[in-house]
């Protein structure tokens, strides 16, 4: 073997071994909820291989549960294209937060931006890698690993639906604990609460004001433009430090 | 229930959609191409403003008009926050808050 080749490994493991603990709480999360897609997916009748085709190639939590309802006689394949757009139109948000950070990729960068769920986007927000470890690796590991849990979840889910039932009723609130602790962990690190602050008023308003089905892309604007016009006075504040 | 070649359609456009909307600012900004200073801005704060909004997007289908109210939520998501004030460790947040939240909603409500 070559010394490059050593080396090169050598990055691998150390990035790999230093993701593993900071995809933990996703791990808790994807577990349960894949498992809760993969069981939801068999009771209408297709097997834990349709989860797992699904969670490998779409990769979107929540779209997967939308899916679920999607797979019956009839469906149009626009309709389908159209309420995936409307589902995962929040995507685009993550990208725009993820350009500087996914911009030395390389070669990753593909599998990067395929990855990047809610759940990954929230913890690559944040994840810093520790000293000496390469931090494009890094951030791959953590998108990798949180992928593999999914697909892991989601046949297991098949399988045990397929096998038991039980009363799983609840538990996707793993998801909405994560989001609260990640909430919880920016709130403490922020210069500025009028951020989180924006995104949480902006989205309890539109949620009353257009229903649960249709306030995503209200709020989505709403936060937007909000925070446009209060550049003046948070840019200063962030900026020599980026907080993402 | 769909033929399989109509389920595997529905899953290829349910993916090329889901991979376009992730693709759609990287397509716009390419490598390292000049990113206007506005962009690069949202990019700083929005993620904030985002977290706030999947946290209310998750409780979306909470009914404050109807019993309970929406109370074995504001009770398991107080519990999270507490928890997690208080030790700081993530893991035993999110497991402590679903199974509290598992607990209310199939026993106590």
């Amino acid at each position: 073997m070559r010394a490059g080749e050593i080396k090169q490994k050598g990055v691998l493991k150390t990035a790999c071994r230093a993701a593993l603990p900071c995809t933990v709480p996703v791990m808790v999360g994807y577990l349960f909820l894949g498992a809760a897609f993969g069981i939801l997916l068999e009771s209408k009748g297709y097997g834990f291989g349709w989860a797992a085709l699904m969670s490998f190639l779409v990769y979107a939590g929540s779209m997967q549960f939308v899916a679920v309802s999607l797979l019956v006689p009839g469906v149009q394949l626009i309709q389908v294209a159209f309420m995936t757009l409307m589902v995962n139109i929040r995507h685009i948000f993550y990208g725009i937060s993820m350009l500087e950070k996914f911009q030395d990729m390389g070669r990753k960068k593909p599998y990067m931006i395929f990855s990047l769920t809610d759940e990954t986007f929230s913890l690559l927000c944040s994840a810093q890698p520790p000293e000496g470890v390469d931090r494009n690796w890094f951030l791959f590991f953590i998108s990798l690993f949180n992928q593999a849990y999914w697909v892991i979840g989601s046949v297991a889910g098949g399988l045990l639906g397929a096998t038991f039932s039980f009363n799983t009723q609840g538990i996707d609130f793993a998801m909405t604990a994560l989001f609260v602790v990640i909430f919880v962990n920016q709130w403490r690190e922020a210069k500025s609460h009028i951020p989180a602050l924006a995104g949480l008023a902006c989205s309890v308003v539109c949620l009353l004001f257009f229903g649960p089905s249709n306030f995503i892309l209200p709020s989505m604007i709403g936060m937007t433009v909000f925070l446009i016009g209060f550049r003046k006075k948070l840019d200063c504040k962030e900026e020599e430090e980026p907080i993402c | 229930m769909l033929s399989a070649q109509e389920t595997f359609l529905v899953i290829v456009v349910i993916a090329v959609v889901t991979f376009l909307t992730r693709l759609l600012p990287f397509a716009l900004f390419p490598g390292k191409s000049e990113k206007p200073a506005w962009v690069l801005y949202l990019g700083r704060v929005l993620p904030y403003a985002i977290v706030a909004m999947l946290v209310v997007y998750c409780l979306k289908g909470v009914s404050v008009q109807a019993w309970p109210f929406g109370l074995p939520e504001l009770i398991a998501v107080a519990a999270v926050v507490a928890l997690h004030v208080w030790k700081k460790n993530t893991l035993l947040s999110i497991g402590a808050g679903t199974v509290l939240y598992m607990v209310l909603i199939q026993f106590v409500f």
